[in-house]
């Protein structure tokens, strides 16, 4: 993961710099920086948004009709057409410079953090998965789970109000964690693929929360709607803001959950565990790692944060369980964990991003009719560009990070092969899990 | 020839002392036995006296007319219940000896068990219970996850994991009514839906392939993709003038003139679109060329071994690309099923899941088409009968039913039923 970020030595490093010239050196140095990539695939994102905002516009349709003859016209409606969504896009998700009032500019931001907090969480929980080499694809049922557990015990239980709320989190982290130690004990025991476990589990939790919200002692809710009763005010997490803003305290809990799995996998031993099983798991059995214990802990951890993420969400906002209390959080947090580069302040500024992209995007589908399903392709377009540095730099006619010229590899290409590290720095550390996966198995015949 | 008949000749012994040593495998001859005791104890215990159980197994069509049989619901469900003791015995008879079932066994256990279920849960109802109904509509949940799973076995086969599938069958439905709309044909819609399928294909293995991106992640980001897209072009282009873009198209159905006459199989089986006919020969045809052609060892060969095939001269990047590309052509296809093949018009993640449940169906059938072909239809079956009872009203809630295939999967990969071995080489990028 650092290959992108390091430095060469700095003996070939000048040599080339010499060679080459000042500009294409620093060209080169930019190619390298992942947060370049980064950026470029926010813009390259955004353009392809913008070709599809284009393509579906009627009004843009009928100047494209007399094209030839007023092409000013295809171009001036267009850009006024992106203008608008992008405009709205900002507006709806930093700062709304066309509100009437001041509570009414900042509260876009406060939204954006608000849609962020199970976005950061759940990204956290599947991001240590990442590190750690396993592929948790069951985000959306441990988030289930938390809200299911966090959401009874916040209805159910009567209890004075510090420890109420402190109770239904920990209920939401226990849920969470029971969803994501199912497919761990069992990757750790049997070998069994985490991606088709947790995928299996994401169902059962959808067909487990359908029933149990058709059951009175768990809803408590005494209607025939397949909904829960509402969390009790002692349960619910306090407003960061006081009235008129959502933003909740859940906003702290992602806050210190990053800065916890920071020290975790960082500073502890059992996170130095989780990326020595995720970068070798042959080298840490040999070093007297547990591979299996640190295998199913893993996923157990992320479970439970992405229970947290869940239990946040319900505590915070929504208060009450329905059938689709989840949305698409636990596959979204994929995404962000993809986009954070694993990393957990990266993880938080992606769950950021995409908060800020789906609370903007609900102001422009309000204003200018741009669905905000532009928003899903705006995100994978992002995460499919920053898996890929090299097609990023080829689109951008960047150099290759290891100074050759183009024409020259591309002769030297029809002899020998491309260099490995055109390899996802995103995917390298993942790259191992079927592998290692399949070794398991393969013994086992 | 004379290598072969040498192979025989040592083969044999060696057989023999496998026999010999091979520890008595209990798993099955166990679960076995707890399901009839379940169907003893649960379903004919319980079974209220007196009452009865309804079946409808006819359609109009058939060339004689069975009526609806009305039979006593406990007597059926002991009987029913002690006929699987005996299958369960038989079982661990023959797991003693150490001899092997047949493939008769596990099909007519569980044929038995559903029907002691069904008796059971159909008991003093007053309801009947159409076979014929369950039976189409297990068909018709299986079509989408049949193709997906096919599309699964042959790009894994290959080496590439396809996380995709859901994304390949929803843009295979979209293109699908988009086209047959268009052209106010479904047949057209049926010729393009494959196209969208290929092209997601070809984006997973670009990225894959070429970048070395790791495959589940480029899968699981395709999916976002495609449900973006068509979402978005749903709530612009399709719904300003659903007229020309979304019209509903159905593909008819072709009844086989004798075959569809036959009473339960014909209905279910051959009274269907020619998609449905597609399906039977795609399954079949693949079942052949993965294991009997040139295609297919190269296939498998780049996905257990690709240094042993680039060694051989297979280019291994090139045969996956292609294989990938082709699987998904086959869920694409499969897509077209949502829409021109049940006659509706598209809608918003209409593939809601299903693609997951194929890539489980491949896995469940060990990445053998017919393997996942009958994965595929115990999912289906499954469903519609959770989707019948559910109407009837039953004493398992319907969610519980509709559990059992995912929990199956996972006892499935956990290796409690039998063993899983992915191609060896899957989601490897083979780099020289």
């Amino acid at each position: 993961m650092s290959v992108q970020g390091a430095p060469g030595s700095t003996q070939p490093a000048a040599a080339l710099k010499d060679a080459e010239g000042r500009a294409h050196y620093a060209l080169r140095q930019l190619g390298q920086s992942s947060w370049l990539i980064s950026v470029l695939a926010v813009v390259v994102a955004l353009v392809v948004g913008a070709v599809l905002i284009l393509a579906a516009n009627p009004a843009v349709q009928s100047t494209l009709g007399y094209f030839f003859a007023q092409p000013g016209d295809f171009f001036a409606t267009s850009f006024q057409v992106i203008r608008d969504a992008y405009s709205a896009l900002f507006r709806g998700a930093v700062f709304d410079w066309q509100a009437p009032n001041a509570q009414r500019s900042i509260r876009p931001i406060t939204e954006t953090m608000v849609n962020s907090i199970p976005l950061i969480l759940a990204g956290l929980g599947i991001a240590i998965g990442f590190r750690s080499g396993m592929l948790n694809i069951g985000g959306q049922g441990q988030v289930i789970l938390g809200a299911s557990f966090a959401g009874f015990i916040g209805y159910a239980f009567g209890l004075p109000l510090g420890a109420h709320v402190l109770l239904a989190l920990a209920g939401g982290v226990l849920g969470g964690a029971i969803w994501g130690g199912i497919a761990g004990v069992l990757k750790a025991r049997t070998g069994a693929n985490e991606v088709i476990v947790t995928i299996m589990l994401n169902n059962i939790a959808l067909f487990l929360l359908a029933w149990l919200l058709r059951q009175q002692w768990f809803t408590q809710s005494g209607s025939n709607q397949p909904q829960s009763a509402p969390v009790d005010e002692s349960a619910r997490l306090f407003g960061l803001l006081g009235d008129g803003f959502r933003v909740h305290a859940g906003f702290l809990v992602a806050i210190l959950a990053t800065v916890f799995v920071w020290w975790l996998m960082e500073r502890s031993t059992l996170g130095f565990e989780f990326r020595a099983i995720g970068e070798n798991p042959q080298a840490a059995r040999t070093a007297g790692i547990s591979v299996g214990k640190a295998t199913a802990l893993v996923l157990i951890v992320g479970g439970a944060l992405c229970g947290l993420g869940g239990a946040a969400m319900l505590l915070g906002t929504e208060h009450r369980l329905t059938p689709g209390i989840a949305g698409t959080i636990g596959f979204d947090a994929i995404t962000v964990a993809l986009l954070g580069r694993s990393k957990p302040l990266g993880t938080f500024l992606a769950g950021l991003l995409f908060g800020g992209l789906t609370a903007g995007g609900v102001l422009m589908q309000a204003q200018t009719g741009t669905p905000i399903d532009i928003v899903l392709v705006l995100q994978s377009v992002i995460v499919l560009l920053i898996a890929a540095p090299p097609l990023v730099r080829a689109i951008f006619f960047l150099p290759r990070p290891d100074g050759e010229p183009r024409a020259r590899l591309r002769r030297r290409r029809s002899k020998t092969d491309p260099p490995r590290d055109d390899a996802d720095p995103g995917g390298q550390s993942t790259d191992q899990v079927p592998d290692e996966h399949h070794q398991e198995q393969g013994s086992h015949r | 020839m004379s290598a072969e008949t040498q192979t025989t000749v040592e083969a044999a012994p060696r057989e023999q002392a496998e026999a010999r040593l091979r520890p008595i495998r209990w798993k099955f001859p166990i679960t076995y036995a707890i399901l009839a005791l379940i169907s003893l104890a649960v379903f004919a215990l319980l079974a209220p006296a007196e009452s009865q159980t309804q079946f409808r197994l006819a359609t109009s069509t058939d060339f004689f007319t069975i009526p609806a049989i009305t039979v006593p619901s406990a007597p059926t469900a002991w009987v029913l219940g002690l006929a699987l003791a005996v299958l369960a015995a038989l079982a661990l008879l023959r797991a003693v000896q150490r001899r092997r079932l047949g493939v008769w066994h596990p099909i007519v256990f569980g044929a038995l068990f559903v029907l002691a279920f069904l008796v059971w849960a159909g008991a003093g109802r007053g309801a009947v219970i159409p076979l014929v109904t369950v039976l189409t509509g297990a068909l018709a949940l299986s079509v989408p996850l049949i193709f997906g799973a096919m599309c699964g076995v042959v790009g894994e086969r290959s080496g590439i994991i396809n996380i995709a599938i859901e994304g390949q069958l929803l843009a295979g439905a979209f293109l699908a009514a988009v086209a047959a709309s268009l052209f106010t044909s479904a047949y057209v819609g049926l010729i393009a839906a494959p196209f969208a399928g290929a092209a997601v294909g070809a984006l997973l293995v670009w990225f894959s392939v070429k970048y070395h991106v790791n495959q589940i992640i480029v899968g699981v980001v395709l999916n976002v993709l495609v449900i973006g897209l068509t979402s978005f072009l749903y709530s612009t282009v399709l719904t300003q003038s659903p007229e020309i873009w979304n019209a509903r198209q159905q593909l008819p159905a072709l009844p086989i003139p004798i075959l569809s006459q036959i009473p339960i199989i014909g209905p279910v089986m051959f009274n269907q679109t020619i998609l449905v006919y597609l399906m039977y020969a795609i399954v079949i045809l693949l079942q052949i060329f993965v294991f009997k052609s040139r295609w297919g060892l190269r296939m498998r060969s780049v996905g257990e071994h690709p240094k042993a095939a680039d060694t051989v001269g297979i280019n291994v990047n090139r045969t996956r690309t292609i294989n990938t590309i082709f699987a998904g052509s086959i869920a694409g296809l499969g897509g077209a099923f949502f829409t021109v093949g049940q006659g509706l018009a598209f809608g918003q993640e209409m593939s809601a899941g299903q693609g997951f449940i194929a890539l489980a169906a491949m896995i469940l059938g060990r990445w053998n088409p017919v393997g996942a072909l009958c994965a595929a239809l115990l999912f289906g079956f499954s469903t519609s009968i959770g989707n019948v009872l559910s109407t009837i009203g039953t004493p398992v809630p319907s969610e519980m039913l509709l559990m059992i295939p995912y929990i199956i999967t996972i006892f499935a990969v956990a290796g409690f039923v039998g063993r899983v071995r992915p191609p060896a080489a899957e989601g490897v990028p083979y780099i020289k």
